[in-house]
Order: structure tokens, then sequence, then C-alpha cells
């Protein structure tokens, strides 16, 4: 197989892996034991791996509250964060921050936090850093439709073109935030074209394409270097389970039977799976030899965290940094 | 020995020493570069360290403070200065849900060094939105640090501290101490964050004061100090940490225990202090423990009116007979009080302040 494709099985089998991690927490989360609010990203799994398939290690990623994807596809470690979810101490927060707040810096997964855009100008903040000490780093804050209508996205806009921040806002439009469709929420007119006028270089697509999301995303790396400007990549997607838990949600009935079913036949990993077959490059065989191979690491991973110890009380004040009464 | 030097240019004495010793520390507000210099505190360090180092930035607080904290977290050392208090609070997202809780949620992997410089306005009409003083809303926030220091020698200390303090501190200048002038070392030194001062000793009372009310307990005490009545001043420094404990020394002394504050009286930094102070000395108390602070409505701008607004001396000097027992009709109280009346106009720093702002 020569090297492109490859790099297709591997960023299909990374896509796959999310896929399936996502569906054992959705599947085990009634067990009770992950006690923390959880935000699943089945449906979405495309722009993450073909995101982060655009960068090096030594690249910085921030997430929000959805960021199981984003950690995993930019190479955190699988048991680090079940254990997390878990409440476990070799959880990668030790046990605090739980699904809502991930971090892995070994791969500059440096930390996803569930205020609507609190990390977006800590991107900034990065990006700075890496361009005053002259380093070839690029750092990518991850972000929905939603968070668009932050106050401190546009500031962020201004001051990221202002300076000419190395840096790449990916807005993952699944038109819902929560219950709310995007158009109780904004005028009908683009995101990409405010981004534009803000001074930033843009480009789109089709968030379930993995290869169109990593091509765009190589080119947006590269213009990053080449232009000295910040790039903003908009990529529709859905979000087939509910915004929080572990359940679909369609009963309620504020997302139609038909929206929710046309995006699932768009399914991402059901997408790539039939382009790969198809094209000859992958068997049926090498197909179930990845799911099991996946669902062993999964399984392991499971058990590492429920074997894993929870913190222990009298470690409440470390790292309080002001001296608790 | 050199002459005395302003807290001004005590801060920027301090700025320029950890601008020198280290290449990550840069500073960032709106207006550091700009002729007026942030009241002269950022004074010759955009032509010494150049633009990259000394910024000026958008009006955009919330999003400066996020890229402060994102710097920090690559190891950059960002001093962040708002020129009033009050435009901070445009930042209190950042401050709040990331600053003061990025390092603990994280297990210890995410220091964030940076430093939030802001000033208390006060006088010449500066009202409602431009004089607030937010060390309580600041120190009820677990993992922000929030000092307050009163004297030059004490803001060029512990600034230095603050910037080598690996954990986010919130540093607040009143501006009426801008102008006051000390003996200050030349060199580089550190004073500790959380660690408060005796400023004048004595048994009848303990008077602990914040910022800008440490200068008001000290004239206060000078002049008890002339009818024969010793009060313990104490300079508290810093609100988080709060240090009780030097408080509670003095109080066993004394037996009584008034405090001054700088902002509105209810769930002030008095109100914690009395409480730390009560529990642990309940006993050595001789009468209730008293606070003055400003009263529960906003700075209004009239000069008749933040007359009223601002406790003054002769107003903090009544209550404290009181904890005394000497009554303010008597021959001693009418000395002490007509000691503390001050003349000329309250909204000023100093009589040849000529505005604006």
């Amino acid at each position: 197989m020569s090297n492109l494709i490859t790099e297709q099985v591997k960023l299909y089998y990374e896509m796959l892996r999310i896929r399936l991690v996502e569906e054992v927490l959705a599947e085990r989360y009634l067990e009770e034991e992950m006690r923390c609010p959880m935000h699943l990203c089945i449906g979405q799994e495309a722009v993450p791996v073909g995101v982060c398939s655009a960068l090096k290690t030594s690249d910085m990623v921030f997430g929000n509250h959805r960021a199981h994807g984003y950690y995993l596809a930019k190479g955190g470690d699988l048991n680090r964060m079940i254990a997390e979810i878990y409440g476990k101490s070799d959880g990668c927060c030790g046990g605090r921050g739980g699904s809502m707040h991930l971090i892995d810096l070994r791969v500059n997964f440096m930390g996803s936090t569930p205020i609507v855009a609190g990390t977006v100008p800590l991107g900034l903040g990065t990006a700075l850093a890496s361009q005053l000490k002259g380093k070839d780093q690029v750092t990518v804050v991850f972000f929905g439709d939603g968070c668009f209508e932050e106050g401190v996205v546009h500031e962020s806009f201004n001051y990221a073109a202002l300076m000419g921040l190395p840096v790449i806002f990916v807005c993952e439009n699944n038109e819902y935030s929560v219950y709310t469709h995007l158009k109780s929420r904004q005028p009908k007119r683009s995101m990409s074209k405010i981004a534009e006028a803000h001074g930033w270089e843009v480009d789109s697509g089709n968030g379930n394409d993995l290869n169109q999301v990593a091509e765009i995303s190589r080119q947006a790396v590269s213009r990053v270097k080449s232009d000295g400007r910040p790039q903003f990549l908009e990529f529709d997607t859905y979000r087939w389970l509910e915004h929080c838990g572990p359940n679909d949600d369609d009963h309620l009935g504020y997302r139609s039977s038909d929206q929710v079913a046309s995006w699932k036949k768009k399914c991402p990993v059901q997408y790539m799976e039939n382009q790969l077959l198809s094209e000859k490059t992958i068997t049926q065989k090498d197909l179930d030899s990845y799911r099991n191979s996946i669902m062993d690491e999964i399984e392991l991973s499971f058990k590492f965290a429920q074997e894993s110890s929870f913190p222990s009380p009298d470690t409440l004040y470390r790292f309080s940094n002001s001296d608790p009464f | 020995m050199r002459p005395d030097i302003t807290y001004a240019e005590a801060v920027r004495e301090a700025l320029d020493y950890c601008l020198g010793q280290n290449e990550n520390v840069f500073v960032v507000g709106e207006g550091v570069p700009d002729p007026k210099r942030i009241f002269n505190t950022t004074a010759g360090l955009l032509e010494k360290y150049g633009p990259q180092r000394i910024m000026d930035m958008p009006l955009s607080e919330n999003a400066l403070t996020g890229v402060c904290i994102g710097s920090g977290l690559l190891g950059m050392r960002p001093i962040m200065v708002h020129q009033r208090t009050d435009f901070a609070y445009l930042a209190l997202d950042q401050i709040i849900n990331n600053a003061a809780k990025w390092n603990y949620m994280f297990n210890g992997q995410g220091e964030v060094p940076i430093v939030i410089r802001m000033m208390i306005g006060r006088g010449w009409g500066q009202g409602p939105q431009h004089s607030s003083s937010p060390q309580a809303l600041f120190s009820h926030i677990p993992g922000l640090k929030v000092v307050m220091p009163t004297r030059p020698h004490d803001a060029k200390g512990m600034l230095i501290q603050a910037i080598e303090d690996n954990g986010p501190v919130i540093f607040l200048e009143h501006r009426w101490l801008h102008h006051m002038k000390e003996a200050v070392p030349e060199g580089p030194y550190r004073e500790p964050l959380g660690k408060a001062r005796i400023v004048r000793t004595g048994d009848s009372l303990t008077l602990a004061a914040f910022s800008y009310s440490v200068i008001e307990a000290t004239k206060i005490a000078d002049t008890f100090k002339r009818h024969e009545v010793e009060i313990e001043v104490i300079d508290m420094r810093s609100t988080s940490p709060m240090d009780h404990q030097t408080v509670v020394a003095s109080v066993r002394k004394t037996g009584r225990l008034m405090v001054l504050d700088t902002s509105w009286i209810t769930c002030g930094v008095a109100a914690e202090l009395v409480s730390r102070v009560s529990e642990e000395a309940f006993n050595e108390l001789k009468s209730p423990p008293a606070r003055v602070a400003l009263p529960d409505v906003h700075t209004p701008t009239s000069p008749t009116l933040s007359q009223e607004f601002y406790p003054t001396p002769e107003a903090i000097g009544k209550k404290i007979l009181n904890l005394l027992e000497i009554k303010p009709s008597s021959t001693k109280g009418q000395k002490i009080l007509s000691g503390l009346i001050t003349e000329g106009p309250l909204d000023v720093p100093f009589l040849d302040f000529k505005g604006p702002f």
C-alpha cells in the first residue's frame, strides 16, 4: 500500500476508534459510575481526526465541553481519559475534571473546558507565545456554532488578525446549541464572512467527509505559515445523540426525524468505510479486525479505569495557590 | 542615600527589574505605552524593552486576559494593567473561570503566572464606575492571590514577588497612593504576599487597615497618641492570603479591634477579618469588633455627596472613642476629634491635584 493509502486507513481507524469509544461510554454510562456530565461527539468524528491529521505533535489544541474526539485525535491517552471520567486518580486530571476538563500535555492537548468560548482566547495566548519565541507552532481552537455568538470570540478575531497570530479556529456547525436551532440565535448570514471581515482567511466544507476536512486543514496550516494570517474553518456536521448524556432524544421532537435520519445517512465513519471498501483498499475482514482490535483496547482502558483508585481526600488542597482558610 | 521615590516610581522599578531579569515577562494594557504611561508607572519601559514586551491592546479586556493566561501556560509571565479596577470586570470570565481554576482543575498541569494590576479610583468625581475596590470580590475566589500594598517600599517588593509567583495575583493600587514618597532601596528585594505589617505599636486598640485606609489609620493613631492613647496600626497588605494571625496576636494584647476597608461594608474583607479574629480570640475581646468601610451605595460624583460617602478621620475617630469608652463630649474626646478634622477639599489626594484622572 502506498503511503497515501496507509494514511487514509490510519485516519479511518482513528475515526472508528472515537466512534467505538463514544458508543461504549454511552452504553456503560447507565452503570452510574461515570459521575459527571458527558457530551459525546457521535456523528462528528471526522472533524477532529481530519484537522489533527494536519498537525504536528508540537502544535497545540484547545477544546470545549465535547472534547473526547479532539483529545483522542490529538493523541491523548485513552486510559487516562476513561479513568478521568470515572473520577479516578489516574485520570488525566487526577479525577478533578471529569469528561468536561481534559488535558494531555505530552501531545499538546492543552485543555478543554465547558464554559463556551472560555478556551478561545487561551489559544491566542499560546499562539502569541509561540510567535514571540519564534517557534514553528500552530494553535487550533475547536468550537461550535453557538460559541460564535460569544463576545470574546469577536474580540479574539480582532486581536488575532491585528497580531497575525498562528491560530486556526475550527467551527463545527451542527446547527444546535442544546435544543435551540441556529435560526433562533443568529440572523441568516454566513459565519465565515464575518471571520473574513475581521481579517481572517477562511475555508469551509463538509464536516462528515474526512478527506475533505483533512485537505482543507492541511491547506489552512500551510497558509497560516506562508501568509502569517489566522485561519477560520467552518465544517457542517451533526450531533446524533442528546447535547449532554448517553441517549438519543429524538422523542423530544426539537429536531425532525427526517433531519436526523438524513444526517445519519451521511455518517462520517460509514462514508469513509464505504469509500475504502469500494476502492478495495481494505476488505471486510480488515474492518472486523480493526473493530476487534479497538474493542480490545477499549475494554482494557475501562479495566484500567475501574482498577484505578479514587483520589485520596487529603489531596483536596493540592495546587490551590491561595492559602485556604 | 538617594532621594525618596513615589509609589508609582517604585512600581516602575519593580517592572523594570523583572523585565530585565526574565525575557518571558511582558506588560500589556490599554495605554501601557501611551504618553501618560499609566500614571508614569511604565515610564521609559517601552524605550528600553521594545513594543513586543511593552504592549498596548484593543479594548478587549476579556480576550486579552485569556491571551495572558494562554501565554502563561507556555511559561510567559504577563503583567496586565487596567487603569481602573472597573475595567477588569469585563474580564471576569477569564479571571475566575480560567486564571483562578486552571492549575487546580488540571491537577497542577497548568500554572498561570500572571499579575493583573488595577487602580482603585477616588475623588475628583470618579463616580460609580471609576472607583470600585474589588478586593472582597477577588479574595472570595480560591486560586487568586489579592494584594494591596500601601507604601512605596511594599509596592516594589510585593510587585517583584507577585511577578515571580507562579499563580495569578491581583495587584490593587489605590490612586491616592501613587504620589506618596518614601525611601526605597535601589536594588531588587521581595516582600511576602499574604503577610501583614505593624505600622505603629500600641496597647489600647488594634486598628487593622487595607490600602489607602492605612494612611488614614496612621494619621488617626498619631492624633490619638498626642493624647496618650496608643493605637496599634496594622497594614494588612494582602487580602488573599489574609494574615489574620498578626491581628489575633495584636488583639490578644489590646483587647479591641477596628478594621478599616476601602470598599462597601457588606461582605467586605473587614467582615472576613473580624470573623477570623472573633473565632480565634473571642475571649480576649473587651468590646465587640468594629468595621468602618464605605456605605452600601455607589460612589456619587458631586463633591458634597462624595464627602458624605467616604468616612472621614473624624467619623472614624468617634467610633474609636466609643470602643475605648471615652465620651466624645469629654475634654479628651473633644481634643482628639478636633485634631482629626481635615481642612480643604476632600475629593483630591493632595492639595495641588488638578484632575482629571
